[in-house]
């Protein structure tokens, strides 16, 4: 993961602001080769520094991680930036007695939800937080009960509680006339569990509540003590329909970590078969969104294309969500050079058939109006929630990780991020149009110059480190921490994955808006919960 | 609207020919490992690498329990001398937990039968495989199989999963709701056996621990082919799997 070195000068001098700003108070301590700012900071100012770097510089927010020490609390923000402002990880520790921290979250509201989940997982209290208590464990989870914490016991079967028959959901409109309309945990088709309370005066929903964590699984929990091919198989497995972009990200901590050089023919590969699955990703998005509109013919169109690309991924892979296929320091198989060129064809084929979708759904007009000014989010909300991936784009958003962070080669592809300014429904589909033919072009560049040599390279004993991964996923900018010890197994794995970014600000587009258009904004959101709970 | 029906017809028909014929088509199955193998050292170091401890020796054999498989391939690629691979789709099985001859869906079913599908913490792969059924390749409407909203209207339930803690609930509700007869489908790793993620605190390992299975289908997901297998399964009109794995019935008895 190096860096090109022009970034060096807007880091430094970053660097010296900020020790300007708060002397004494933070210590700085740059990075420039891996184009990395560390810097710690103490609980006065903390929120102020946070709240300087996404407010002032424009520094988005990737993810906050808590690791417990025997005795004390570590806790990293980290930001990013575009290409030349580099990351910023700011730790703060604090001994273990106090279990206190300001919340940044004010300021920086895309840490809002990452302060819920560590005052719910570690029983962390995050000052002057609005709305801390149930979020990942629901209300029959007693309080005092923190699973994250090293004492807890992640193989012990936890005892199921009936709810309280008193219990009810919070309600925030109040007016004669208003009733709640509950969606969920179990609807519409095939629909992941998830549960939105829809606070309504009939036909008219004037706010949406959404409930989720139906299908937390404790990833991260049960990640901890196990040994990295171990954890390779969850990293692949806990959002099935993005495993390559995610155990990619977990690769390569563990091959930053260690220090391994990854050969360049299994970065084309990479590459290659990230855009592949982005490609049925964004197909398998777009019959969604056909469908929920009942444009029956358009959503089996796509439909048609979305099952043909994974017969093609398990043609090629033996997997049709690509499982199976990355392993730290490569691949787990070679292919010929003959297969991988003859791919271009079919691609091409691919973009050709969807070229002519998009053509007839952008003239069919009764389509159009169901998307159009539907489930809209704003460039300031968007920005204020760290929206990330194709929902950010739509909004005007560019940042994306294979340009901003580049990792895997792409530094050295040729392709643009396609963006749309509405922020609506339709934006994002035009979006999820422009990004399949970028992937097809990068897809194309791989194939046409795949370097020769091995697919692997072999890994040394691991030792302890830790690093921080990403990859642009289907649906945006993913994150993983990990941790590992002194044996090499992991010892804390944080995942931040796009759902849980973007599901975070989902609210905001189901605010009054007619009933009917629920579905279309979900599906025009395409986000999802196995992605988001872990 | 005149050129999306055009469009329709253009297409023709893409939709599979299974039951009636073996689909041919590359890229349908990821396929199990077979495990019929002349078992030795080398063996030994085949069983070590499988994660999820499916493998096992038995005799001069390997044996592979299919609840636990998760298609890892590590028992095929990167090792001296791999297992068999079986490409096959007709993976489902019955289960013990049903009496054959009395909780078989009869004939009335046989051409109407109503799914409820209930997410119990699937990854998302078993969820978009059993959504693949209704789309154009395998269009499961031409066999009689119809998804219904609400489980009150339903004849099966579909769950994937390892069934987390907060669906717990949820699912036992489904089920209490569905009308008699009623069957129930476990799909995928997870739903057999809790797969990766279980038992844990949040994951219960597996939907026969919460309400009785009659159909399972391994598979991590199960391919769109092997779970309309356990739909025909379900009415008789296809047998079980040859494959076996504890908890299922032996394969090979007829409807």
């Amino acid at each position: 993961m190096e860096r090109p070195l022009s970034d060096t000068d807007k880091l430094k001098s970053l660097s010296e602001e900020i020790a300007l700003r708060w002397l004494d108070q933070v210590r700085v301590n740059l990075d420039l080769q891996n184009g990395l700012c560390r810097m710690e900071c103490e609980a006065s100012v903390l929120a102020d520094v946070c709240s300087w770097l996404f407010s002032k510089l424009g520094y988005s927010f990737a993810s906050l991680v808590v690791e417990e020490e025997p005795a004390e609390w570590s806790l990293w923000y980290i930001f990013y930036g575009d290409l030349e402002d580099g990351q910023i990880h700011i730790l703060h520790r604090m001994s273990k007695t106090q279990a206190t921290v300001p919340s940044i979250s004010h300021f920086v509201h895309a840490a809002d939800w990452h302060e819920r989940e560590a005052e719910d997982l570690f029983g962390l209290v995050f000052e002057e937080h609005p709305r801390l208590g149930d979020f990942v464990l629901h209300e029959e989870w007693p309080e005092g009960v923190n699973p994250m914490r090293a004492d807890f016991d992640a193989l012990k079967p936890y005892v199921h509680r009936e709810i309280h028959p008193d219990w009810r959901p919070a309600r925030i409109v109040r007016a004669p006339g208003v009733f709640m309309m509950p969606i969920g945990p179990i609807y519409s088709d095939f629909a992941e569990s998830a549960h939105f309370l829809l606070e309504t005066v009939g036909e008219d929903v004037i706010r949406t509540i959404p409930r989720f964590f139906y299908k937390y699984r404790g990833v991260e929990k049960i990640a901890e003590g196990r040994t990295v091919e171990e954890v390779l198989l969850l990293a692949e497995r806990f959002s099935g329909t993005s495993a390559f972009s995610h155990s990619t990200a977990f690769c390569q901590v563990v091959e930053e970590i260690s220090g391994v050089e990854v050969p360049s023919r299994a970065m084309a590969l990479r590459r290659l078969f990230a855009e592949l699955e982005r490609l049925r990703h964004h197909v398998g998005a777009v019959a969604g969104i056909c469908g929920s509109t009942a444009l029956a013919v358009a959503a089996s169109q796509a439909g048609i294309l979305e099952e043909e690309i994974l017969r093609l991924s398990c043609t090629l892979t033996g997997h049709r969500y690509l499982f199976g296929l990355n392993l730290p320091g490569g691949l787990s198989m070679d292919f010929r050079d003959e297969t991988i060129k003859n791919l271009s064809a079919t691609i091409d084929d691919l973009v050709k058939k969807l070229d002519e979708l998009k053509e007839m759904l952008r003239f069919s007009s009764s389509f159009l109006d169901r998307l159009e000014e539907v489930g809209t989010i704003s460039r300031e909300s968007a920005v204020s929630y760290g929206m990330v991936g194709p929902i950010a784009r739509a909004s005007g958003i560019a940042r994306d990780l294979r340009k901003v962070l580049p990792y895997a080669g792409y530094e050295a592809v040729d392709f643009t991020v396609p963006t749309e300014q509405e922020g609506d429904g339709y934006a994002r589909l035009r979006v999820l149009f422009g990004e399949v033919a970028q992937s097809a072009r990068i897809i194309r560049q791989a194939a046409s110059s795949l370097p020769p040599g091995p697919v692997i390279s072999q890994l040394p004993t691991l030792t302890s480190g830790s690093a921080l991964g990403w990859v642009e996923a289907p649906r945006g900018a993913a994150f993983q921490w990990v941790r590992l010890g002194e044996d090499g197994r992991v010892v804390r794995y944080r995942l931040t994955p796009p759902s849980f970014t973007n599901w975070h600000g989902f609210h905001l587009a189901a605010e009054d808006f007619a009933f009917q258009d629920f579905p279309i904004i979900m599906a025009t959101f395409g986000l999802s919960n196995a992605e988001s709970d872990r | 609207m005149s050129k999306w029906v055009l469009k329709g017809l253009q297409t023709g028909i893409k939709t599979t020919s299974y039951p009636d014929r073996e689909e041919a088509a590359s890229g349908v199955s990821p396929g199990l490992p077979g495990g019929r193998k002349e078992a030795g050292n080398e063996a030994r170091l085949v069983i070590a690498r499988c994660p999820t401890r499916a493998l096992t020796q038995a005799g001069q054999q390997i044996e592979v329990d299919y609840r636990l498989c998760i298609h890892c391939f590590r028992c095929l690629r990167g090792v001296p001398s791999a297992v068999d691979w079986n490409s096959g789709y007709e993976w489902a099985a019955s289960m013990v937990t049903c009496n054959h001859t009395i909780h078989r869906l009869g004939n009335a079913f046989g051409r109407s039968l109503h799914i409820r599908f209930v997410d119990g913490g699937a990854c998302g792969a078993c969820i978009s495989e059993i959504e693949q059924m209704n789309k154009p390749y395998y269009n499961m409407h031409r066999l009689g199989f119809f998804i219904t909203p609400t489980p009150r209207e339903a004849d099966v339930l579909l769950v994937a999963g390892p069934v987390t803690d907060h669906m717990r609930l949820p699912i036992q509700k489904a089920f209490a709701a569905m009308p008699t007869p009623k069957r129930v489908l476990a799909i995928g790793a997870c739903a057999l056996s809790g797969g990766i993620f279980g038992p844990s605190f949040t994951s219960e390992a597996g939907v026969p621990k919460l309400i009785p299975v009659d159909v399972g289908v391994p598979g991590c997901p199960p391919p769109p082919l092997a779970i309309l297998h356990g739909l025909l399964l379900a009415v008789s009109r296809k047998p079980s799997a040859s494959l076996k794995f504890p908890g299922s019935i032996d394969g090979g008895e007829n409807s």
